[in-house]
């Protein structure tokens, strides 16, 4: 039976097309990759090879027509040793559309079966541990963030050779901040790695080390500086999963200060956790506490997924107690209660506790009862809790360093507002930086970061203490 | 022994006329490799040249015509003209060993032996596909096959390719990652810094550069100030040669000597495939850029697979018969995975969730 030719698709986006001009008449031998026409779409006159050998039998559509749908038969090719009796046999009228069949039939089935957006099934919200139990008489030993980040490092080293560190100076430095002190000695220049300043190339390796079953800790010297290597820890070690279809991923933990620190203006100064949390296959960590940085760097050295764990060289040198245990490993995922209470949240994470602490002791000086949750981690997002909170205190405010437009505060207030809306008293506030790049000058950069002062206005505001 | 050395060592004349390229510059201490004759295949390699060149040439007809009709949605990059580049490679290697590329992806993935039929499904977007329908042509994976993608944006398989290397060295296995990337990718700055960390650390990689004279529409000669590839690692200290990516026997040759190179320790090397892609760059790409008689002359010329069959005819390791017999055979296995990729369901709607994180 004579073969037909359709008119193809040449583009994502193409329906139909002119069939510009025929280069083979009936009669014409054809040779797989000959081209028979020129198709003209809306973009481009684009050629149309032939596919299997044989001779033009029949031309159906003839050169100048417009409007060709796609999959119309436009001529019949006979196959060595058919002659044009066989033509007749062709299924000439047969619907353009049966050579599409296979096509829409799923796709038609889908149009039925797809249930209604509110139905599309939701990802399901794993059910999270709660922090480990610290038993009684757990010695407590007043760590800093960076000792507590290196213990974290120290440890998951030698529990697992397929870890290892690389970075700009993180081995016969010490460290830029001087976070891997120590592991070139503990662990050696093989598991402790020195590389050139090249963000997108040493991420990308990184990466690459992670899909062969590695599991590297690839250190930013900051994360101002992962910009760089922004494709890679997006297009790579976060959809490869997906992608993949679930057979490969990146089990790898990029680290490093982000945020602000002191007086280094713009380049160096912004907070990427509403960058990061954006990203679907990427887990963001952002700690406050020693104790929380060390047992969700541990939680995110063990984690199968590309982890982003946001430090802050402010916080390095901040001191908190860390529970003397063997292996102290928090649940990525799940927000803290820092301190209980019943007329208003707020909400932090990171740095941004700083501010939320200090403006709770104030108010609590002022008769107010604030109740903080330090968020952890934000993405995957501990949402519950924060809804548990305002139901109870039914007041919320949110407090962030970074850029207030599309910030970490509007998805939660967005999704408060969403699950909560009845329990609301007041509007939410969020606080955040100021929508400017970050000045130099001392007073400026001040201006620029949120503050105490704001904090507590915000709260003052939502619980109508003018 | 000096003066006999001095007597054999060619002249650049006689050099040249032994192989198609230069030998790489010796600038600025990167060692010498000179471009290895094509190898003498034996029957056997021929043939499984023949075949598995045949299979990626009439697995891309399909594709492109399965595009035309509309069950291929999207970008579709064909491989069609540069088929003796991936077989030829293949042949050199070993279990274990890696490969990546980009997005001009399904040459390779059938040369590493994935099934055609999930490549195609994928391709179709079906369930049965490599990613269940989620990666489409760009993005599959076989951990089985050592294949990691698959990677759409130009250049980013590099560094992952290094990494891959670097998990070798980590590993102390012998393993050899073999990354590929095009003319286009090489102008892309990931692709130094690779270089860079590769040569540095002695990571067993082979950088093959598949130039096949066009980035998208803009050839060679517009787009790189240097467009000998083979000398793209010179400021590493990398070796590259150029090698006849036309010609399978040249390619196996070259691969046998870049992965001799990275198993035995001296780190990394460029090879240069000199090649040609006879589509155009995605199936929408009118390939104005370009005459027609090029495009019909290296055809003609140089077709990878007509070079095999003339060579199986001449020494009569087989007869037209025989290849028709092996055409009809690929046919089937092709025509059995485009049925297969028409036939699979799309994936369940409850697949939206799932593989995001582990």
């Amino acid at each position: 039976m004579p073969t037909e030719i359709l008119m193809p698709a040449l583009s994502p986006t193409m329906e139909e097309g002119n069939l510009a001009k025929w280069l083979k008449k009936e009669g014409d031998a054809v040779a797989p990759g000959d081209v028979i026409a020129e198709i003209e779409t809306d973009k481009a006159t684009m050629e149309v090879e032939a596919i299997d050998e044989g001779k033009i039998g029949r031309i159906l559509i003839g050169e100048g027509t417009e409007g060709v749908k796609v999959n119309t038969p436009i001529a019949l090719l006979l196959a060595d040793g058919e002659s044009e009796e066989d033509l007749s046999k062709a299924p000439v009228s047969a619907p353009p559309a049966a050579a599409q069949a296979p096509a829409e039939e799923p796709a038609a089935q889908k149009v039925e079966e797809t249930p209604k957006p509110a139905a599309v099934p939701k990802a399901e919200a794993p059910a999270l541990p709660a922090d480990p139990d610290i038993p009684e008489g757990t010695e407590m030993v007043p760590t800093t963030v960076r000792e507590a980040l290196r213990d974290a490092m120290a440890e998951e080293m030698r529990r697992d050779e397929d870890v290892f560190v690389m970075g700009e100076e993180v081995a016969e430095y010490q460290g830029a901040y001087k976070v891997t002190q120590g592991l070139l000695q503990e662990f050696g220049d093989k598991r402790v790695v020195d590389t050139p300043i090249t963000e997108h190339g040493f991420a990308g390796v990184g990466i690459g080390a992670a899909f062969a079953g590695l599991k590297p800790i690839v250190e930013f010297m900051t994360f101002n500086f992962a910009m760089q290597a922004m494709d890679q820890l997006v297009n790579s070690a976060a959809k490869t999963l997906y992608m993949a279809g679930g057979q490969m991923g990146a089990p790898i933990v990029f680290r490093g200060p982000n945020g602000a620190a002191a007086r280094v203006a713009a380049q160096h100064s912004q907070d990427y956790a509403a960058w990061y949390g954006h990203i679907p296959g990427l887990k963001v960590v952002m700690p406050y506490t020693a104790a929380d940085a060390k047992g969700l760097l541990k939680a995110a050295i063990r984690d199968p997924n590309p982890v982003i764990f946001l430090e802050n060289e402010i916080l390095y040198g901040q001191t908190f107690d860390v529970p003397q245990l063997d292996d102290f490993v928090l649940p990525i995922g799940k927000a803290r209660i820092h301190k209980a209470g019943k007329d208003a949240t707020i909400v932090s994470f990171g740095i941004g506790m700083t501010y939320a602490v200090k403006a709770e002791e104030e108010l609590r000086g002022m008769g107010l009862d604030v109740e903080i949750i330090d968020l952890r981690t934000i993405r995957p997002m501990d949402l519950d809790t924060v809804i548990e909170s305002v139901k109870k205190t039914n007041r919320l405010v949110t407090v962030e360093e970074g850029f207030p437009q599309s910030s970490v505060g509007d998805h939660i207030a967005a999704q408060v507002m969403q699950r909560a809306f009845d329990y609301l008293d007041a509007p939410v506030i969020t606080v955040a930086g100021k929508d400017v790049p970050m000045p130099y000058a001392a007073n400026l950069e001040k201006l620029a970061l949120p503050s105490v002062a704001e904090v507590v206005e915000a709260v003052k505001a939502v619980t109508y203490r003018g | 022994m000096a003066t006999a050395a001095r007597k054999t060592a060619p002249k650049p004349s006689s050099a040249k006329s032994r192989s198609p390229a230069k030998p790489s510059s010796t600038a600025g201490g990167t060692p010498a490799v000179r471009t290895p004759k094509p190898e003498e295949f034996k029957q056997e390699q021929e043939l499984s040249a023949y075949r598995d060149m045949l299979l990626i040439r009439r697995f891309e007809e399909k594709a492109g015509q399965l595009y035309g009709m509309g069950l291929i949605g999207g970008f579709c990059h064909l491989y069609i003209g540069q088929e003796a580049v991936v077989v030829g490679m293949q042949m050199a290697l070993k279990e274990g060993d890696q490969v990546i590329t980009g997005y001009r992806d399904h040459g390779h993935m059938l040369a590493t032996g994935m099934d055609p039929r999930g490549v195609m499904a994928e391709l179709t977007g079906r369930r049965g596909g490599y990613s269940k329908g989620k990666g489409g042509s760009m993005h599959m994976f076989s951990k089985e096959k050592n294949f990691y993608g698959g990677h759409g944006i130009v250049g980013a398989q590099v560094p992952l390719g290094t990494g891959l290397a670097l998990a070798n060295r980590y590993r102390g296995n012998d393993s050899v990652s073999l990354t590929y990337f095009g003319d286009g990718a090489a102008n892309q700055g990931q692709v130094y810094e690779s270089f860079n960390m590769a040569s540095l650390w002695k990571l067993p990689v082979v950088y093959v550069i598949e130039n096949n004279r066009y980035a998208m529409g803009t050839s060679v000669s517009r787009s790189s100030a240097e467009t000998d590839f083979s000398h793209r690692g010179l400021s590493f200290k990398i070796p590259g040669i150029q090698v006849d990516g036309m010609d399978v026997r040249a390619v196996k040759a070259a691969g046998d000597l870049a992965v001799d190179w990275c198993r035995s320790g001296k780190g990394p090397i460029i090879l240069e495939m000199q090649t040609y892609r006879y589509r155009g760059h995605s199936m929408s790409d009118p390939a104005k850029y370009r005459s027609k008689d090029e495009v019909q002359k290296m055809r003609s010329e140089h077709d990878p697979i007509e070079q095999v069959k003339k060579r199986l005819l001449d020494k009569k390791w087989a007869s037209e018969d025989d290849l028709k017999a092996e055409d009809k055979r690929v046919r089937e296995i092709v025509a059995d995975a485009a049925d297969f990729a028409q036939a699979d369901p799309e994936p369940d709607v409850s697949e939206l969730y799932t593989d995001i994180l582990l």
